[in-house]
């Protein structure tokens, strides 16, 4: 056996996240930001301390179906169609054989911009295409918080900054509120309305930054100079983190 | 314009490997196609025909060597006297396959229903597993010649301790791989599941026995084949009827055509089987396997 050490992954994180409001949190790696948002889904238990989400504890957001959750691999079931992955949230658990709150599962593929493919298999679409159907399945019974783990890092540049338009569309359209974890300072910057950034070792909030860039936002912002500047605070902050 | 330069280049490639067309230059899109279709048939030809050469040649040679060496007919038959032994005694085969045929099946499906429902349990009880786990592993590593005497004895001489035979023999498989099936969901999917308040009933419904299925159909192909040489076992050790008993009457009268004719029998009908289960799996299975990242 090796030597085992007990890690404090988050201490005295305390954040809030205003309805229809698009956070994203950044962060060197072993910082804690996918510990924070599975503390947030319910799916890891704080040692310590007190979670509220929505005023309530995590569990009981989790039952009624506050939260919608986007992983970094889709983690779509490879033998059901895209349509039927989008439905999986209505066959298990409280709300099965309940009636539906908000857009129906073909509405939701049209919104993440994937009429027509709704008979196809996983293995039959691409990496961008799978998430695009994981984020309507997040996005089915009207979640009021979607919490998004890394979800394109795994996908290439091209891809990944058509996908963060979408998002942000999808956002719009939808004004459900984000929780957005990524290791991309670009992302991080383009995406949120404030950044959330983490240090490491314990992990615990070192700053939160305003972001003030044009609404709506587009891919050309990148270049500009206001996009630079903060780009820029955000890579200096993170290397005393 | 884009397919027109595809297909000249890809005649071009094929005139100068075959000769058939001067320098490679560009030729009408029509010509191109039948020539690639003319070489698609032949090499569809080819893959049926050339492992039908192959059994011919095999048959030859055992005819030539039988004829060459004058063997005689109580050490080894010749191919034409065993296909004659195929027609002419095609009753007493049949009559004779029926039992193992059904031991076999029989066999094959007892052994891997209770597979499958303890691999079930082994995974929802864990402490079970841990308990029980390295006892089977022991009982698998018991020879199945040495198993059978067991289980004749406790069983008597019809036709159940054969099927208990084919069934231990099919059994041990199955459990293993159905475990792992059972506990290859992703992370992320089971992390899905909870997030999605699922109970754990359909978690097993929905999630793990759906990935499991790839990891069963391995299985079973296997089992198909073991379930009959379980069955010939058993009959060898005590039994009037089936393809075993066969083996053993026709080799105590030196009657080498009935035996390989047997032979001939238990094998056809133990490939039948697997391809049986190799159907069903392509019915089954219809996505691609989980790939690692996405």
């Amino acid at each position: 056996m090796s030597e085992r050490r007990e890690v404090t992954a988050l201490q005295d994180v305390s954040f809030t996240l205003e309805a229809g409001s698009f956070l994203t949190l950044l962060g060197p790696s072993g910082c804690g930001k996918s510990t924070l948002l599975r503390v947030v889904a319910d799916i890891v238990r704080p040692s310590q301390g007190q979670v509220r989400v929505l005023g309530h504890p995590p569990e009981a957001a989790r039952l009624s179906r506050e939260i919608g959750f986007v992983f970094q691999d889709a983690a779509l079931l490879p033998w059901r169609s895209a349509i039927d992955n989008v439905r999986l949230p209505l066959q298990v658990g409280a709300a099965r054989g309940k009636p539906l709150k908000g857009r129906g599962p073909e509405e939701l593929l049209a919104l993440v911009g994937l009429a027509g493919w709704e008979k196809s298999l996983p293995h039959e679409l691409s990496g961008g295409m799978r998430q695009r159907v994981s984020i309507a399945r997040a996005l089915l019974g009207g979640p009021r918080i979607m919490l998004m783990d890394e979800p394109f890092g795994a996908l290439d540049e091209i891809t990944r900054d058509r996908l963060n338009d979408e998002l942000l569309r999808i956002w719009r359209e939808t004004g459900t509120t984000i929780l957005f974890v990524t290791h991309s300072i670009h992302e991080a910057a383009y995406l949120g309305q404030k950044v959330m950034m983490l240090a490491a070792n314990p992990g615990r909030v070192r700053e939160i930054v305003d972001v003030n860039l044009p609404e709506p936002r587009y891919l050309a912002l990148r270049e500009g100079p206001e996009f630079g500047r903060l780009a820029g605070h955000l890579r200096a902050v993170l290397e005393t983190c | 314009m884009a397919t027109g330069i595809g297909l000249d280049s890809l005649v071009a490639d094929g005139a100068l490997a075959d000769g058939a067309v001067a320098d490679g230059a560009l030729v009408d899109p029509n010509v191109a196609r039948d020539f690639w279709r003319a070489n698609q048939r032949r090499a569809r030809w080819k893959r049926r025909l050339l492992p039908l050469l192959g059994a011919a040649t095999l048959l030859f040679v055992w005819w030539a060597l039988i004829a060459v060496f004058d063997v005689k007919p109580f050490i080894a038959p010749s191919p034409q006297v065993v296909a004659a032994t195929l027609v002419d005694k095609a009753d007493i085969l049949l009559a004779n396959l029926w039992p193992t045929a059904i031991e076999a099946v029989a066999g094959f499906l007892l052994g891997n229903f209770a597979a499958i429902a303890i691999a079930t349990l082994f995974v929802h009880r864990k402490g079970i597993e841990m308990a029980f786990f390295p006892i089977v592993v022991l009982v698998n590593s018991i020879p199945v010649v040495a198993k059978a005497p067991i289980l004749m004895l406790l069983m008597g001489t019809g036709m159940a301790p054969k099927i208990a035979i084919a069934a231990v023999i099919c059994f041990f498989p199955t459990l293993v791989n159905m475990v792992r099936g059972l506990e290859a969901a992703s992370p992320q999917a089971m992390e899905l599941m909870h997030v999605l308040s699922a109970r754990k009933w359909e978690i097993f419904v929905r999630l793990r026995l759906p990935t499991s299925i790839p990891y069963l159909f391995a299985a079973l192909k296997i089992a198909a084949s073991t379930a009959v040489v379980g069955a010939i076992v058993g009959e060898w050790i005590g039994s009037q009827v089936g393809i075993g008993a066969l083996i053993i009457q026709a080799t105590y009268n030196f009657d080498s055509a009935l035996l390989y004719a047997t032979v001939f029998c238990g094998s056809a009908f133990s490939v039948l089987f697997f391809l049986t289960i190799r159907l069903l799996e392509r019915l089954c299975v219809r996505w691609a396997p989980l790939s690692a990242n996405l």
